[in-house]
């Protein structure tokens, strides 16, 4: 089965290895992703702090595109996955704005019907795969792994996931892989996005909350499913270290390098060496020796 | 311009400001302001508020009554993540983070932020290359930022840059989308823009050199 895929300027720019990872774990799942010719960057959060009607037609151009493709669009950025979403619901719930866009789209040839579901990566791996299914393919049990899962703000706020999903069921994924889920409290408190390089004190602060939770929980990972809370955990270990005297140090893999390498895929393949904090298979080995005696 | 800490209790009622309210209402997400009932479900559930000068609620009250001085000057409107804590669990239906977008929006639209804040002026260098090139690129969007707001900064930025560079995650090349596609994106936003009223009123001055500073507002002149 093909999905058009929208991968957002961050997958063509810094979160690359994340996009590596997705394409061969989709791949390996038999799933296709078809890129959604000529997308143009969905504006984020940014776009709307300064122009408001302008933020939905950004958005509105890509929806209508792939309206043109087929019924759903994949994007797994939970940015854009949120500002897709917002642009549905707002075109559907504000006759005024649906007309100006309407106008807007006309005016270079597009139609906007409004019946396209934008879905993420991991809402279509649980639908299309499952738990169950994604258990039969994997080749390397992640054993002894304590991973928690990240999945920060946008996925699950302010819209509902969809097909009923909940955070809860995407949890499942982590034990389907071989690993230790890791009751992670926090798993939907905001890391602060641009804060960490705009005001940085209060940034680091809220990535730090995150982080050394994660340390207590005892996760050996925290696996996210944005590129952008991927760079933003990662990124700043180093500086919050020295800040606050804590060594937060812990890998932050996208959500598809970790099912990646439980499926036994290549190192090469999903990125790994292009993560900040290196994430490696002596980590498990050693995760499993370090509960051997306990086990004896 | 007063600072926000020692704002006047009491407002003689020509001094309030009602068009705010009117614009905020007008806002999709705003529409409810008036059933706000103060109870600060917002505020518990943000993250930010206990950075923020004004809390969520307490923003929402004053627009209500048009302190819009005091509003649009508060830091807290350039704390919010937009991480929709507020919103998913206003017991009103207010969309807290969509009033937060709309008093950003104000503050730029006239000019007062705090000067060298990186907030608005990230803001505006991301429009300006998303409209470039239909595409932005964190790269020379940071680079920008830092240039314009604290280039003293670059000093200590730029070991996460060869970090990134030294593992093919910057991207130093043009992201662009075709020229034809480009010209349809900016076709697009013109005829919004068109439809809307015309472009921003007062573009954002930008002095290169001082530290961003939180405390610092003051009207750009
Ligand atoms: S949660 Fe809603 S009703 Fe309560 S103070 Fe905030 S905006 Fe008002
Ligand atoms: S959206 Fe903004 S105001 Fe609302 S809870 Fe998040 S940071 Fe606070």
């Amino acid at each position: 089965m093909a999905y058009t895929y929208f991968p957002g300027c961050c997958m063509h720019g810094f979160a690359r290895h994340c996009q590596d990872s997705l394409y061969a774990v989709f791949d390996a799942l038999g799933l296709e992703l078809r890129e959604l010719p000529e997308w143009n960057c969905c504006g984020a959060t940014t776009y709307i702090s300064v122009e408001e009607n302008q933020a939905f037609a950004l958005g509105a151009r890509n929806l209508a595109m792939a309206e043109k493709l087929g019924s759903e669009i994949v994007a797994p950025c939970t940015a854009c996955y949120m500002i897709l979403k917002k642009t549905k619901d707002h075109l559907a719930r504000y006759p005024d704005l649906r007309e100006k866009i309407d106008q807007a789209l006309a005016a270079i040839g597009l139609h906007y019907e409004g019946k396209i579901e934008i879905l993420h990566p991991l809402e279509i791996i649980l639908r299309d795969v499952g738990v169950k299914g994604l258990k039969a393919k994997v080749k390397k049990p992640l054993r002894g792994w304590n991973v928690a899962p990240y999945y920060g703000c946008l996925i699950a706020r302010p819209y509902a996931l969809s097909e009923g999903f909940t955070l809860e069921a995407f949890d499942q994924l982590v034990p389907a892989l071989g690993a230790n889920l890791v009751d992670f409290e926090l798993k939907a408190r905001c890391c602060g996005g641009s804060l960490t390089g705009t005001i940085e004190e209060v940034g680091h602060r809220l990535v730090y909350i995150l982080l050394h939770q994660a340390k207590l929980a005892r996760a050996h990972c925290l696996v996210t499913v944005c590129p952008l809370c991927q760079l933003n955990l990662e990124a700043h270990q180093g500086k919050i270290k020295r800040r606050y005297g804590d060594d937060v140090t812990i890998p932050i893999p996208y959500f598809t390098q970790l099912i990646g390498m439980a499926l036994g895929l290549s190192e090469k393949a999903l990125g790994l060496e292009k993560l900040l904090v290196p994430l490696r298979w002596e980590l498990a080995e050693k995760a499993f020796a370090a509960r051997e005696p306990a086990a004896a | 311009m007063a600072h926000p800490t020692f704002f006047k209790k009491v407002k003689y009622e020509k001094e309030l400001e009602r068009d705010l309210a009117a614009e905020i209402i007008a806002t999709p997400g705003g529409e409810k302001i008036l059933s706000c009932l103060q109870c600060g479900t917002c505020g518990s559930a943000c993250p930010l508020s206990v950075y923020m000068d004004y809390t969520p609620r307490k923003l929402i009250g004053m627009v209500r009554e048009g302190f819009k001085e005091e509003v649009v000057t508060s830091f807290a409107i350039w704390l919010c993540a937009s991480c929709y804590e507020c919103t998913v669990r206003c017991p009103s239906g207010i969309g807290v983070t969509e009033v937060m977008y709309a008093l950003k929006r104000i503050a730029i639209r006239e000019g007062i932020y705090p000067r060298h804040f990186p907030v608005p002026v990230l803001a505006k260098e991301f429009l300006k290359m998303l409209k470039g090139s239909g595409r932005t690129n964190e790269f020379w969007l940071v680079l920008r930022v830092l240039l314009k707001t604290a280039p003293m900064k670059l000093l200590t930025s730029w070991p996460l840059g060869l970090r990134l560079w030294q593992r093919g995650r910057m991207c130093l090349g043009s992201t662009r989308i075709p020229k034809a596609a480009n010209e349809d994106l900016r076709r697009m936003l013109e005829v919004i823009e068109a439809s809307t009223g015309g472009p921003l009123k007062s573009p954002l001055p930008v002095t290169v050199g001082a530290q961003p500073s939180g405390g610092d507002l003051k009207k750009a002149a």
